[in-house]
């Protein structure tokens, strides 16, 4: 690997003896050799398998359930409904605050996308508890459903959750995230130019090898094991204490292994009605997804669209963006409110913007709830935006990597968000990067620098 | 449920196991036998995590039955290792990182090991040909490809 040490040499120690040399990863020894314990490569006498019956219908009312047929299945030991769960209405993010509670662990009375979990069925087997799970008669009586974010956000759309009452989440800033940065108006009317775009994404499954799943185990002492491929175990495990209603002492999470993650396994999905059948049951549980499942169960990246306009100069200044963004949550929050409010930090994109103005919603609809991915809240942005700055250069004749060495941001300058740029290093990125990919700029712009004030 | 009497031999050692009929190799391995190296990432036949050699033929075994399997030789990846001492695949693939979470290299183990039992020497579009059944979510497949030609390559200087 080749480190090149000529940036930032006047600020930095040159003492780097770890980065840029080859390091064995130390759980490697055990994925080659087969020997990596992994949540399913639990196995434990008596283990019960837990299967979901699961919404046909993307909205609907639940008139009844009937799970008289079901419980007589053979094999089946326990067959869980919403009135089993302690503490049934939950969202994730209570935990930092961010409610209100939203969405149910098994659905009570509604549900508001298809494939939301509705009945829990252990048996001694998988098939046993598969068949059973097809034996548990629901009653629906379907609703109007809302698949799209305008439409959901204009009167009168179907009120998809009722926890929220209306379609957007409520922020203290009102029905969106907002930023405003010295005056977006004043901006456009001394622009030379002014570019008004749309850029939409679909919602994107993490797919990872290993599906989503724990393996729970009641100990003698009262506790309760959970061997889970969770991103999250802390938030896993005080969610799990709060849905419960058990003191997070009872539980002892064992994780930490997670075939592949990529921010799909970050929800508290399949933990809590686990143990809750393992406590009911007194028995080892299994709960893992079925690959039809983790594609289309586990929460996606949100579909997002985001409407961008900027001002541009003939000389290559962008002197003012405003940016609406929209984050399709699905039905429920999960950590979609916290990746909206990112991407309304974020949408000034690095570059150095006079006047800005932003706005994100986050949108109920009753599509799969969506979730972190990767960079959620900006990666879909940046993809916006950096077809919007190929836009613009194109738009006033101007090399596109020029057009950005222009607009880049530098230590010192104060973000659309209020807060001063530290420790910037695009100018010195964009320079390697014009030498690597042999994509030459003129020279004062090789000659910046993003700390050194007036190069 | 009547249970079915298997079989084999797993990695070199005698296995016999009652099993419900029906059960795949995967589940009987896995459940039964106790050998989890082989992975189910889809118990469908589309992602390869439970690949496993069956007399010297790559198999899926969440589509292979366990009671067709009696008389075979079955290998695992758990089996290759002997004495503790990594098999030269085994080596390439910690050495040019090509596991990152892990789950898919038991499986990728087994087909590059079957690419080379038959073709020491594989052309980088053997080996992507071999690896094709099996899906990694993580490296991007460029450091497996490169653990087995570094394989191909550490075999053919030990023969030498
Ligand atoms: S588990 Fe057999 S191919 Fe995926
Ligand atoms: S290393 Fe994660 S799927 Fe291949």
């Amino acid at each position: 690997m080749e480190l090149r040490k000529n940036y930032f040499a006047d600020v930095r120690k040159d003492d780097l003896h770890e980065v840029g040399q080859p390091r064995p990863r130390s759980d490697s020894p055990g994925h080659v050799t087969g020997k990596t314990a992994f949540f399913a490569d639990r196995n434990f006498p008596g283990m019960l398998h837990l299967k979901m019956v699961r919404s046909p219908h993307h909205h609907a009312r639940i008139r009844s359930i009937d799970t008289s047929e079901a419980e007589k299945h053979p094999g089946v030991v326990k067959v869980l409904t919403a009135k089993d769960v302690p503490h049934n209405v939950y969202t994730i993010l209570i935990l930092i605050q961010i409610g209100p509670e939203d969405e149910t662990v098994l659905a009570d009375g509604k549900v508001r996308w298809k494939g939301e979990a509705v009945v829990a069925v252990l048996a001694e087997t998988e098939r046993a508890a598969q068949e059973a799970a097809a034996k548990v008669k629901v009653d629906y009586e379907v609703l109007p459903a809302v698949f799209d974010m305008e439409e959901a956000l204009k009167p009168g759309a179907p009120l998809v959750n009722e926890y929220h009452g209306r379609n957007y989440y409520l922020y203290d800033s009102g029905e969106c995230r907002k930023v405003r940065f010295g005056d977006v108006e004043a901006g456009f009317a001394g622009a030379d130019h002014i570019l008004e775009q749309s850029y939409q994404s679909s919602p994107i499954e993490h797919a990872p090898t290993e599906t989503t799943g724990c393996v729970v185990v009641p100990e003698g002492n009262d506790r309760f094991t959970c061997y889970t491929n969770t991103q999250a175990m802390f938030f896993t495990l005080d969610n799990a204490s709060i849905i419960l209603q058990m003191p997070g002492s009872k539980l002892h999470f064992v994780g930490g292994t997670v075939g592949g993650g990529f921010g799909g396994k970050v929800d508290v999905i399949v933990e809590p009605i686990a143990i809750l059948g393992a406590k009911l049951t007194g028995r080892p549980v299994s709960f893992i997804y079925s690959r039809e499942e983790e594609m289309q169960i586990s929460s996606p990246r949100a579909a997002e669209k985001v409407v961008i306009k900027d001002g541009v100069m003939k000389d290559g200044r962008i002197i003012a963006r405003k940016v609406t963004g929209y984050t399709d949550a699905g039905a429920y929050s999960r950590h979609s409110p916290y990746g909206a409010q990112k991407g309304a930090g974020h949408y000034p994109g690095p570059y150095t913007i006079p006047n800005v103005w932003i706005d994100t919603y986050c949108v109920y609809t009753n599509r799969t709830p969506s979730s972190a991915m990767r960079g959620f809240g900006v990666t879909i942005g940046d993809f916006a935006l950096e077809v919007q700055m190929d836009r613009l250069a194109r738009l006033i004749g101007m090399d596109p990597l020029e057009f950005r060495f222009i607009n880049a941001y530098r230590d010192g300058d104060m973000k659309a968000h209020r807060q001063p740029t530290e420790g910037a290093a695009l100018i010195e990125c964009m320079q390697e990067a014009s030498r690597a990919a042999n994509w030459p700029v003129a020279e004062k712009y090789m000659a910046m620098s993003s700390y050194v004030k007036g190069a | 449920m009547a249970k079915v009497p298997v079989q084999f031999t797993l990695n070199g050692s005698e296995k016999a196991e009652f099993i419900d009929s029906g059960t795949t190799l995967l589940n009987a391995l896995r459940d039964k036998v106790g050998d989890t190296s082989p992975k189910g990432g889809c118990h469908q036949g589309t992602c390869g995590a439970c690949s496993v050699i069956i007399d010297g033929e790559l198999r899926l075994s969440c589509l292979t039955l366990a009671e067709t399997c009696n008389g075979t030789a079955i290998t695992t990846t758990s089996g290759l290792a002997e004495g503790g001492v990594l098999q030269p695949l085994q080596r390439a693939f910690l050495d040019t990182f090509a596991t990152q979470c892990g789950f898919c290299t038991p499986g990728m183990i087994m087909a590059a090991k079957v690419l080379l039992d038959h073709t020491p020497n594989p052309s980088r579009d053997e080996v992507v040909e071999a690896l094709s059944g099996n899906i990694c979510r993580c490296t991007g497949y460029e450091p497996i490809i490169q653990a087995v030609l570094t394989a191909a390559r550490a075999n053919s200087q030990n023969a030498a």
